[in-house]
């Protein structure tokens, strides 16, 4: 059984088609990252799979159930960190961790040990009685990441985990993943438009370009496809021109920033 | 290998079936826990909150106790505005949850929040009660300053009980109300409008200032289908003891919170597209 299993997955908004006909699967245990400039429709496609976008049935599986008619069992499975930093600035690290605790059902004689657990899995040990806004972007994605693992999830959704961080927290918040799933085997599904990090840390990629995803494979495969290079060379050869996304991304990394500063 | 995380424990699949009022119930709890811990960690919020109930009952009220120009059988008028006052600031404090809302769907919170298994009733009765929780947080602060004023407020525990239901359903109702319209609007500046918009008309065309019998026919109509007045029509009765119709007050407080719960949940998926 795949984890996450795509068919023909289309999403407008609009007349904007966000996600124009993609076929996906993440093998169970793998890490897969979903690359592409901004605006290519991988935020969508994290979000229909989610289930926060209406997806007709038999489009979308995770671990065999069909989002559409399963919606809260497969949110059982699911640990989520959106592409905002979204922790609470006015809630400490424990309290944050201990709300999708709560959230999740998990047992009341286990939420201390699992918040515990989760917080120390993110090197968050020393500052959890702290208030969030007193965090640094590294460590809110890292205490994202304590609220997304609280509940044991099979299936870890990060949608650019890494954005809007400096190059020293962006090495911790992979190695924490890694980390992960070394220790877990937990399957986890991300986007990046960041070439170089995925073509390190994913086991398989797909490259997404305006809705459609044009390629998939290891990382590997694909360079040699392209007879060496890097990923990013890849991802050119794949997709030439896009001048216009160049704008939109300057927009969403100022976005971030703001939410980044907002949080302290 | 170790598999501390990837499994949850067996036991947790029954979590499954705890669908209806005890999932809705876990989800409220856990969401006023937060409200508490973050009322906990920013006290002086209580403070500045109290400084506008605290002018309207200063100088409104004690100005307009010594003019006797409000007739309010009997009660002196600072007695009379003091349940509406405090009716008041627990709207104020409802209504900013809208506001709050729509900050949280551009922050991605409320996407985090709806990829947990909370149904989005679930959700929206949990952010109810977080607003009543803040709403009697302010509750006591209005209570302690009017006690200070002089204002002999009950002290009776059951009357008191009652109060803290009313507070608590006024609060979950326009904490619905103002989430039913971001859903609306979907936008913070639009949002920060239309609550400034509705919340002096709500507050001005109900008896929280004034006894209904001095109103003009029309903004008699308009009260008789605003909840705030059924509200301050309850606190009143119950924290000074003037008549009240109370088990029309609670009914009508108990409807529209249903309906506010259902009108808010319905938009909600609208926001988090
Ligand atoms: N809520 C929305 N309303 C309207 N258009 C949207 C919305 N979300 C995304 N889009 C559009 O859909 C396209 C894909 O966006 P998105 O999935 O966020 O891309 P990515 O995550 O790869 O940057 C973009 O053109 C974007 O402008
Ligand atoms: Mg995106």
């Amino acid at each position: 059984m795949n984890a996450v299993e795509v068919r023909d997955l289309h999403y407008q908004f609009g007349e904007t088609k966000a996600v124009d006909g993609v076929d996906l699967t993440v093998r169970p245990g793998e890490i897969f990252g979903l690359l592409g400039p901004n605006g290519a429709g991988k935020t969508t496609t994290i979000r229909a799979i989610t289930a926060l976008l209406p997806v007709p049935t038999g489009v979308i599986e995770v671990f065999g159930l069909d989002v559409a008619k399963r919606r809260m069992a497969v949110r059982r499975l699911i640990g989520y960190v959106p592409q905002q930093l979204s922790a609470d600035g006015s809630l400490s690290g424990v309290e944050n961790v201990s709300l999708f605790a709560r959230l999740f059902d998990v047992p009341r004689r286990q939420r201390k040990a699992k918040v515990d657990e989760a917080l120390e899995m993110m090197g968050l040990t020393e500052a959890a009685r702290r208030l969030a806004k007193t965090y640094s972007g590294g460590m809110i994605r890292r205490l994202e990441l304590a609220q997304a693992l609280v509940s044991s999830p099979q299936l870890l959704i990060l949608d650019e985990p890494t954005i809007g961080l400096d190059p020293i927290a962006r090495g911790s918040v992979w190695e924490r993943i890694a980390a992960v799933r070394a220790e877990t085997g937990m399957t986890v599904l991300l986007t990046t438009h960041y070439m170089e990090e995925a073509e390190q840390s994913c086991d398989r990629v797909g490259l997404m370009h305006r809705g459609r995803l044009g390629k998939l494979g290891t990382p590997r495969a694909l360079i040699d496809e392209i007879k060496g290079g890097t990923l990013e060379d890849v991802f050119r050869a794949y997709a030439a021109g896009e001048q216009d996304e160049e704008q939109k991304g300057l927009r969403d990394v100022r976005a971030t920033r703001r939410t980044a500063g907002r949080l302290g | 290998m170790s598999v501390p995380l990837a499994a949850p424990p067996a036991g947790w699949a029954e979590a499954d079936r705890r669908l209806g009022p005890r999932l809705i119930l876990s989800r409220v709890v856990a969401l006023c826990v937060v409200e508490i811990q973050k009322l906990s960690h920013d006290r002086s919020e209580l403070i500045t909150r109290a400084v506008q109930p605290a002018l309207w009952l200063v100088i409104f009220g004690t100005t307009f106790t010594k003019l006797h120009v409000i007739p309010t059988g009997g009660v002196p008028y600072l007695d009379f505005l003091a349940p509406g006052v405090l009716a008041q600031s627990v709207l104020f404090v409802s209504i900013f949850y809208g506001i709050q809302i729509i900050w949280e769907r551009d922050a991605g919170v409320l996407a985090k929040l709806m990829v947990t298994p909370t149904p989005r009733a679930a959700l929206v009765t949990g952010k109810a009660f977080a607003a009543g929780v803040r709403g009697l947080a302010q509750a006591v602060v209005v209570y302690a300053i009017a006690e200070l004023l002089g204002v002999r407020f009950t002290v009776n525990p059951l009357r008191l009980l009652g109060v803290i239901a009313v507070v608590l359903l006024g609060a979950a109702f326009f904490c619905c109300l103002s989430v039913t319209i971001a859903g609306l609007v979907l936008s913070r500046d639009r949002m920060m409008g239309i609550g400034q918009a509705i919340m002096m008309p709500l507050f001005f065309a109900s008896n929280a200032l004034y006894p209904v019998e001095l109103m003009p026919g029309w903004l008699q109509v308009i009260n008789h289908v605003n909840p705030l007045s059924y509200q301050v029509e309850a606190l009143r009765g119950l924290l000074i003891g003037t008549p009240a119709r109370l088990p029309l007050c609670f009914g009508v407080l108990v409807a529209a919170t249903a309906v506010g719960i259902a009108g808010a949940s319905g938009l909600l998926a609208r926001l988090a597209r």
